[in-house]
């Protein structure tokens, strides 16, 4: 059965056949037919109207993180492209599954300079899994089903189709959609190699003082379960990357914490001193290792992923299985030895109690001066419970949420890693919230942070999306600021800000919204935000010097990570 | 550092619009600079090769091409030092026929390199020659005092002296994995 549609609505069927219910997009002239399509399709596909097209991709992103979905983002031909290449590049360090539709103008105008015409393939190339420039209707079925294949699967990414106007207007014959399920150029799931299962189950085995790192391919692959079990079995402590926190919950005795540049001491510290080192869906960020040289050199390592060029990119592997984080668990787990690591595991104990004295005491239960951020970040996670989903901006606001949050479930952070977007987090909160309303969605960013991105609010008060945001407000860009500090002679370079009165702007767009100055107003003004049904803003004036402790500095090694001001690590023993 | 090693990059890839710009990138990236460079279809039916050749270090080009690799439409990439390949490139040369007439040991020239006349007219001569860069550029030398108008070399074409046709392999096992599915 056959029947003649246009090219927008090939478009929307074949969206609406991949599954997919709810598009972040901003209209405009190149994209206009398929708007125009989108009229009828209300009761389908839910359209969020964003405010700024970075802001539909990180939102995008944002709901693809803690749904497992593909994120859809619909723009239109040149500003509209353009804007969404901090998305893109954010969504392809962070292995994000997104299809951007990037309206364009038609066939025959390409390449003449016409009104809004941009090379959005020449321009998306390097960031994205693949671009593709539809020009044709009858196309579109093909494209966009490559297009959901390519970016959902193997180390997911972001994919631009960049759909030509004429092709959105043109007639064609309808057949029906077919997933696609195969491309001969690519191998999402590679066979997991028995032989390299093996060899790296007898290295772990043998292992006296093995570390597992737990990264944001473990939550990708969903081997959450797997990853525990391992480590349980073979009685291993785990540290996790960034993105592979709550990957492994924050109470259970083998997590030891987070791993990088302000990771916890003691996985840090176990890094140069494991003899196995065993890493699983992560890529050895410069921010995790510091010093690649340096970095677990007394270690074999053994490298699982799904990205075979991540093997040796930047840390050479003693041994590696390629393949997906729970396929390969699944392979391993039956050939692991059940033992115990006792001596090893309680050799932890030092650098968890100097971190507790020396960093987390002082930041999450002061008693005096101005507040701090590691304690509103505490109370507000113990406020939020076990389902909370951590969103966070970037800079100190990032690091102090990451590290001072609670995780209980997997999927509990969306936060811009490897690229470090600031902007991210707002419209990322929004996407996050749509993605998992049943969850409370907790959102932290600082006030500069906030006013890159701060039109989303928008959305906020067009949608009724009941996102809690907490402003960390130190009036600096705090983290510049803090290496000006240690790095740069205390010269605050264009780091301090003059903010704007942030209750009034939130209750301009309709958003509840309080100022809390004190340690004596915290705890209520957590309560009437947990309580609110909607969405709710608390701006916190937290101490204006505030640091982020522990640090290595950038480039360089574990032990010479920085205590606290003028502090450097000393061990205990 | 490493020293610098002359590497032949081989990319088998469906022949689809934009990859030679995804390819190009990625040597950009890592600044590496192409210093020949040929692109035609293969023996596959649909599948080109390119032919890439840049100095790099062993653990630079092993990055590079497990990054080709990685894009969609690559089906397979490999790198070659010199002695793991036969390799040739044509080069072309226009010289005035007055004066190639006035060259005593013409014959002796072509006879030398083994070089080809294919066109001969009153005003100019095109030589043909085919060879390593370094033959051609002898030739060059050769006939440079006598006013070469135009001297230009093709890109490095390369075939392995492995037994083993690892492309045609994964062809025939990725027809399978289809098969298997549908």
């Amino acid at each position: 059965m056959s029947e003649k549609i246009t090219g927008a609505e090939a478009l929307l069927r074949s969206i609406e056949a991949e599954g997919t219910d709810t598009i972040f997009g901003y209209p405009g002239g190149a994209i206009i037919p398929v708007f125009d399509r989108l009229y009828d399709h209300g009761g389908k596909l839910n359209h969020i109207l964003v405010r700024h097209e970075q802001g539909a991709t990180h939102a995008a992103q944002g709901y693809a993180r803690v749904s497992g979905k593909t994120g859809v983002v619909f723009v239109t031909s040149g500003p509209g492209a353009t804007n969404v290449i901090t998305g893109l590049s954010d969504a392809m360090m962070d292995s994000t599954p997104l299809v951007v539709i990037t309206g364009q103008v038609s066939s025959e105008s390409l390449g003449s300079d016409a009104f809004q015409e941009t090379d959005v393939i020449g321009i998306t190339q390097p960031v994205t899994k693949w671009s593709h420039q539809i020009r044709t209707a009858d196309e579109i079925a093909w494209a966009v089903s490559r297009a959901f294949y390519i970016a959902s699967t193997g180390r997911p990414g972001p994919v631009v189709l960049d759909f030509a106007k004429n092709a959105q207007n043109e007639q064609i014959e309808w057949n029906g959609y077919k997933k696609c399920e195969f491309i001969r150029s690519y191998i999402p799931y590679p066979e997991v190699n028995e032989d390299d299962v093996d060899a790296v189950a007898e290295i772990i085995n043998a292992a006296e003082r093995p570390l597992l790192v737990s990264g944001h391919g473990v939550m990708i692959s969903e081997a959450e379960k797997e990853l525990v079990e391992l480590a349980e079995k073979a009685d291993i402590p785990v540290a996790t990357t960034l993105l592979g926190l709550s990957t492994i919950p924050s109470a259970h005795p083998l997590n030891k914490g987070m791993l990088g540049m302000h990771g916890n001491v003691a996985p840090n510290m176990a890094t140069n001193r494991c003899d196995v080192l065993i890493a699983v869906g992560m890529r050895f960020d410069d921010r995790v290792t510091g010093d690649v040289k340096e970095f677990a050199k007394q270690a074999r390592v053994i490298h699982i992923d799904i990205d075979e060029a991540e093997f040796n990119k930047n840390i050479k592997a003693d041994a590696t299985i390629l393949g997906d984080a729970k396929a390969v668990m699944e392979k391993l787990l039956p050939k692991i030895k059940k033992t115990k690591h006792t001596e090893w595991l309680d050799s932890f104990v030092d650098d968890e109690q100097l971190e507790l004295e020396k960093v987390i005491k002082k930041e999450v239960y002061p008693i005096t001066g101005d507040l701090k951020m590691g304690e509103v970040v505490n109370k507000i996670s113990e406020a939020a419970g076990e389902t909370a989903v951590l969103v966070t901006d970037v800079g100190q606001n990032q690091m102090m949420s990451s590290r001072y949050f609670n995780y209980f479930i997997p999927k509990s952070i969306v936060t811009s890693g490897g690229l470090g977007t600031m902007g991210f987090g707002l419209p990322a909160a929004i996407g996050a919230k749509i993605g998992a309303p049943e969850r409370p969605v907790c959102f932290f960013v600082g006030d500069g942070g906030i006013q890159m991105t701060v039109e989303e609010l928008g959305v906020i008060l067009q949608y009724g999306v009941a996102v809690k945001i907490i402003i960390l407000n130190n009036n600096f860009l705090g983290m510049v600021r803090q290496w000006q500090d240690m790095f740069f002679n205390k010269r605050y370079s264009q780091t301090p800000m003059v903010n704007p009165d942030f209750v009034a702007l939130a209750k301009a767009y309709g958003i509840q919204a309080e100022d809390v100055v004190t340690r004596e107003e915290l705890d209520g003004a957590i309560k009437r935000m947990m309580e609110y049904d909607g969405a709710y803003v608390l701006n916190v004036k937290v101490e204006e010097e505030g640091y982020v402790f522990p640090m290595v500095p950038a480039g360089s090694t574990m032990i010479n990570t920085i205590i606290a001001p003028g502090e450097k690590y000393q061990p205990e023993n | 550092m490493e020293e610098k090693t002359l590497y032949t990059v081989t990319i088998f890839s469906e022949n689809r619009v934009g990859l030679l710009n995804q390819i190009s990138i990625i040597y950009t990236r890592r600044k590496l600079n192409i210093e020949s460079l040929s692109v035609s279809p293969s023996s596959i039916k649909g599948v080109h090769k390119f032919t890439i050749t840049s100095f790099s270090d062993r653990e630079t080009i092993e990055k590079l091409v497990k990054q080709i690799e990685k894009r969609i439409g690559v089906l397979k990439s490999f790198y070659y030092t010199d002695d793991e390949i036969i390799y040739q490139e044509i080069a072309l040369y226009k010289v005035p026929t007055e004066k190639l007439l006035e060259e005593p040991n013409l014959e002796k020239i072509i006879r030398k390199y083994n070089a080809r006349i294919l066109e001969m007219s009153r005003d100019y001569t095109i030589l043909e020659k085919t060879g390593h860069p370094e033959e051609t550029e002898a030739l060059f030398e050769d006939l440079k005092c006598h006013d070469i108008r135009q001297f230009v070399r093709s890109g490095r074409v390369a075939v392995t002296k492995d037994i083993n046709e690892y492309v045609t392999m994964f062809i025939e096992e990725r027809k399978r994995d289809k098969e298997e599915l549908m």
